[in-house]
């Protein structure tokens, strides 16, 4: 670890000028990965600017049903917010899946959001990685995979994105706000990450002095009846295996909406457009279910050991489908 | 023995008593090795090789120099001479010390990745860090061989010795197992372990001239003393080492590692004070682990269950550059009594630090192995896997016939399964459902054979009615020094409060290292001894100042002398010699009279989801046959944390080790799973109570019998919940789909 400037900010503006003053400044959230990063030798920053004390801790209802999230909220108080837990379930569900109660009581939404992969490879400065180390190729490759992506990866990097939280965000289409010295832009989930390609290092849209500042998730009537399943190797503190965020709305028997999203086995949270085409306007069944799960999981690219993730993800979505199918049959008895 | 002087007073020994030791650490009174804050202090950080073999061709210091705060950067090219570490000799067990027979920093030849390259000396521990982390270092890569499973065609059979066997032989069992009815025939496989003692190593170091005062978070004082007296060439009297405290040992802090070693090189360099504490990715790759295994167990049987034969067999790995093999296949040789058994141990050699003592080494994963397949027989048989241990439960120990000193594993079966409700088992696999949970429910044997080591101890007793034991044993997290303080008490029938135990550093009597759950009976037969002594010496005192039936404490203050002592042995050198030699004489003697061992049997219920494959455990009772326990309290917690530690091996834990670099990929704990709270059911404990007739008190070792066994419950109830049998650890959801 080598020794870096720490600025506090209170004010918006000032984080963003002393950010885009200084070309190897970074923004420090809860600090629960880029601390550990600076420390393992793999983000080397001159100052790290502390944005928790920014006013960017709010989270209120919009107009039209839709609720606004500060970028600073702590992991927890996101999950423990009513508005989220009543009308976004799933997204209160992942959260809790994710590290400790420790670790959520110090990380915040943005720092979730942008938080690096945990690719051994990614960690250990002895290893050749293309994504911390442009051009160095990939260690992981032919080594340790096991934990690796199995959907859009690339020959240069096979990590997966850690964070549950964007999962299930990916799952709800919210959409983030950024702000810049140049001004204020929305960014949907699902377009704020890039593809590794052969430029694994950059993962994001965003500019280097870009800060996100709240995100926004979509009035959503499926959301009510979403959840989210994260299989692991131990109870708890461990990343995904595979995590599922899906959401369900039927009518009768026939499926009218329905959201899918993968964690755990792509460079970035996972859509499962194919799987949800499937499934809407079909039959509410565990066929109807597989189908869809085998479809999306189709195009999966395993590495020598980790393909247990094709048929782990495969029952994992279909298991959590079926249960979503369950508690609306029993919701819609009752 | 009737003493003039015994109040009747209720025992202690046995009673759930609070740690001696824990005001200290809740409060954060106690010091542990990195927390000694000495004049002039220094930090060290270790730069280790990122090459499993080959040679330094480079080493490029000068911008870590450059940094403000660096004392110093120590290299092959700078470092004090150290004067290489002994062979290990069977008869001088203290040479068995060395992790590894590397001179660290006095050569440039590298034979593990992780094997420490250079060392750096600052003012504050991040200047050492941040400099580490700037020293380049070249190499010439040198073809190196660190694929396991890819080495295993070329596995050689050990040679064990008297302590160490890594083979046995009664009859014919290949040709039994050929002609046997019924065979089980199956192999099994356990990956590398890690201790993770939540403490990480550490050692504060200072010399005042020739004489060398080190703190370490050791297991093993005396040998650790011996052993730097000799790599730096001092005499033993002039080095002492101290640990009053202990996070956690497991063995990773039996022997001497790198870190200590290059912590007292560092200030010997400096002449400074240094503190060295590794990272917990130091401890991954600077700490010998548990080796990884290949295990057969093949079982013939008649059809009455009587097992014909029982061949287990195993490859585990060792090292060029020092250390012992893993004697997986001991359980095999005590646990039942087939007609014909052959054991044997080979070893593959790879280019890798050597292995250590993980908790039961060998007995963990050995017993897994040995349980799971004894399940499959059952299951074969249709037989309950109890009743048939019960068939083959032996009279006599099954490999020689040599008697038992004590051996109730039928009433633990027993008592466990009345605590369990095993009666209530649907013994048909797939068949209990909650939900979308498989229930099952599975039992394994635990296995832990007992050794003793020499102990010396002074039992000092004062006219204020205070007691004071002094012995150089170890305080690791488990109650020792409250142990012994219950024991002198009882023995010389004062109250628990009025004893003190002086522990932790070298300059007490010799004690014994907390290794092979022989720290607590090594000791207490010391202490019995010194508590008899004095109990004499008080009689005869009392009889001459007639002050006979009066309380020990006023025996001896009306005697005018300020206290009254005992001493059990001897730290001269020759009576140091001669404990070796009573030692190992005792040793082989009782070795050839009895099979000695704590047993128990495990309970487990697992419930598995049947779509993802999570396991999770969700009950757990522990029946155990210790001898007599000591206290209820620091016993039950041991033997808790050894079922703890087991359910992680069943599971989680696993180096993840690059097959092409040797390189460990998940050093740290959020990639070595260690179980969570969350893992972890309430589990029940419960013990026969029996002392064994030859041990001090009856009492048998606890540290290590809890973790034997269970990572096979953990299997057979899984089979009994899916109809899987998965013979590989850690048992991962990837595994059960």
């Amino acid at each position: 670890m080598r020794t870096f400037d720490y600025v506090t900010a209170t004010d918006v503006t000032t984080a963003l000028r002393t950010v885009a003053e200084r070309p190897g400044a970074k923004f420090l959230g809860g600090g629960t990965n880029l601390v550990d990063l600076i420390r393992e030798n793999v983000e080397r920053p001159d100052v790290v600017v502390d944005v928790t004390r920014l006013p960017l801790t709010g989270i209120d209802e919009l107009p039209g049903g839709g609720v606004r999230v500060g970028a600073g909220v702590r992991n927890s108080a996101l999950a423990a917010h009513p508005l989220v837990r009543t009308r976004y379930p799933v997204l209160s569900q992942a959260v809790l899946n994710g590290a400790s109660a420790q670790l959520r009581n110090m990380a915040t939404v943005g720092g979730n959001l942008l938080q690096r992969t945990r690719c051994p490879y990614f960690y250990d400065t002895a290893s050749p990685c293309a994504k911390r180390e442009p051009g160095s190729g990939c260690g992981a490759l032919g080594g340790i995979t096991r934990d690796a992506a199995i959907l859009g990866v690339s020959e240069h990097c096979v990590a997966t994105h850690p964070s549950d939280m964007a999962v299930a965000l990916a799952a709800l289409d919210a959409v983030v706000e950024v702000e810049s010295i140049r001004g204020t832009r929305r960014v949907p989930v699902l377009e704020l990450y890039r593809p590794p390609g052969d430029t694994p290092h950059v993962e994001t849209v965003l500019e280097r002095d870009e800060l996100i500042t709240a995100v926004e998730l979509p009035a959503a009537d499926a959301a009510p009846r979403s959840r989210y399943r994260k299989v692991r190797d131990r109870a708890s503190y461990a990343f995904a295996l595979v995590s599922v965020a899906a959401a369900l709305r039927l009518d009768g028997d026939t499926i009218v909406d329905a959201r899918v999203a993968l964690g755990g086995v792509a460079p970035l949270p996972w859509r499962a457009a194919e799987a949800e085409r499937l499934l809407v306007g079909a039959p509410a069944t565990e066929e109807t279910f597989a189908r869809a799960a085998e479809a999306e999981l189709a195009a999966a690219t395993p590495q020598h050991d980790n393909a247990f993730k094709v048929e782990l993800a495969r029952r994992t979505i279909v298991a959590t489908l079926r249960e979503l199918q369950e508690h609306a049959a029993a919701g819609s008895a009752a | 023995m009737t003493s003039t002087h015994n109040t009747t007073r209720e025992p202690v020994v046995g009673a759930p008593v609070d740690r001696v030791d824990g005001p200290a650490k809740t409060t954060g009174a106690a010091r542990f090795a990195a927390e000694h804050d000495l004049a002039g202090l220094t930090h060290a950080a270790l730069v280790t090789a990122t090459v499993s073999r080959g040679r330094i061709t480079g080493i490029d210091t000068s911008a870590a120099e450059a940094l403000p705060g660096v004392v110093a950067v120590l290299t092959h090219h700078n470092a004090p001479k150290l004067n290489p570490p002994k062979r290990v000799s069977p008869v001088n067990m203290s040479t068995m010390v060395s992790g590894t027979q590397v001179n660290y920093l006095n050569t440039d030849e590298v034979h593990w990745d992780g094997q420490p390259v250079a060392v750096v000396v600052a003012e504050h521990s991040h200047a050492a860090r941040e400099a580490a982390a700037l020293v380049e270092v070249t190499y010439e890569r040198l073809p190196a061989t660190v694929d396991f499973a890819a080495e295993l065609p070329n596995a050689v059979l050990d040679k064990g010795n008297m302590l160490m066997p890594t083979g046995a032989k009664k009859g014919d069992a290949d040709a039994a197992l050929a002609a046997a009815p019924v065979v089980v025939d199956s192999e099994y496989s356990t990956p590398q372990h890690h201790h993770n003692a939540i403490e990480p190593h550490a050692t504060t170091a200072v010399w005042h001239g020739d004489e060398l005062a080190v703190h370490d978070a050791t297991q093993n004082m005396a040998w650790l003393r011996a052993h730097l007296a000799l790599r730096f060439g001092v005499p033993e009297a002039k080095v002492r080492v101290l640990a009053p405290f202990v996070g956690g040992g497991f063995g990773g802090k039996g022997f001497a590692w790198p870190g200590v070693i290059l912590a007292v090189l560092a200030a010997r360099a400096t002449g400074r004070p240094v503190r060295l504490s590794l990272t917990r990715e130091d401890v991954y790759r600077t700490v010998g682990a548990r080796t990884p295994s290949t295990q057969r167990v093949a079982l013939g049987a008649g059809r009455d269950g009587k097992l014909t034969a029982l061949v287990h067999t195993a490859v585990t790995r060792k090292s060029p550059v020092g250390g012992q093999p893993e004697p997986a296949v001991t359980p095999a040789n005590h646990l039942y009594g087939a007609a014909n058994i052959r054991t044997g141990q080979s070893s593959v050699t790879l280019d890798w630090i050597p292995n250590t003592a993980v908790r039961a080494p060998g007995d963990a994963i050995g017993s897994f192995a040995l349980e799971s397949a004894i399940d499959e027989l059952a299951y074969e048989l249709g037989a309950d896997p109890i009743e048939l241990r019960m068939r083959n439960e032996p009279e006599r120990n099954p490999i020689d016939g040599k008697k038992f000193s004590h051996r109730m594993l039928r009433e633990a079966y027993e008592l466990g399964a009345h605590r369990f409700g095993w009666a209530d088992r649907s013994p048909e696999p797939g068949t209990t459902r909650d939900g979308r949970w498989l229930v099952g429910t599975g039992v394994a044997t635990a296995y832990h054979p007992q050794l003793r080591l020499t102990a010396n101890v002074t039992v000092r007793l004062a006219a204020d009615g205070s007691v004071t034991v002094r012995s150089g044993l170890h305080e690791i997290g488990v109650g020792a020094a409250t142990v012994q303080a219950q024991i002198a008490a009882d023995a010389l029938g004062v109250p628990f409060d009025a004893v003190h135990v002086e522990c932790g550093d070298s300059a007490l009597p010799e004690g014994a290292m907390a290794g092979g759950s022989m720290q607590t009976s090594s000791v207490a037969a010391s202490v019995l001894a010194a508590c008899r002594k004095l109990t004499r010496r008080l009689d005869t005192l009392a009889r001459r100042s007639g002050t006979a039936g009066r309380t020990p404490a006023e025996i001896v203050a009306a005697a005018k002398v300020p206290y009254i002592e005992a001493a059990v042995g001897s730290d001269t050198r020759i009576g140091k010699a001669a404990g070796q030699a009573r030692f190992m004489a005792r040793t082989a003697r009782d070795m050839r009279r009895w099979q000695k061992a704590a047993c128990g049997a495990h309970f487990c219920e697992v419930r598995v989801d049947a779509d993802t494959g999570e396991v999770r455990v969700s009950r757990w009772t522990g029946a155990f046959d210790v001898g007599r326990v000591m206290n209820r309290k620091t016993a039950v917690s041991q033997l808790r944390g050894g079922i703890v530690m087991g359910i992680g091996m069943a599971l989680t834990e696993e180096a993840h080790v690059d097959p092409r670099s040797g390189r460990i990929m998940n050093p740290s704990l959020s990639g070595y799973h260690v179980p969570v709270h969350a893992d972890i059911p309430p589990i029940d404990i419960a013990y026969l109570d029996e002392p064994d007739p030859t041990m001090p008190l009856g009492l048998l070792g606890i540290g290590e019998v809890g973790i034997t066994g269970v990572a096979a419950a953990v299997a057979n109830a899984i089979h009994n919940a899916t109809g899987k049998r998965l013979r590989d650890l850690p048992i991962t959801p990837a595994k059960l789909l």
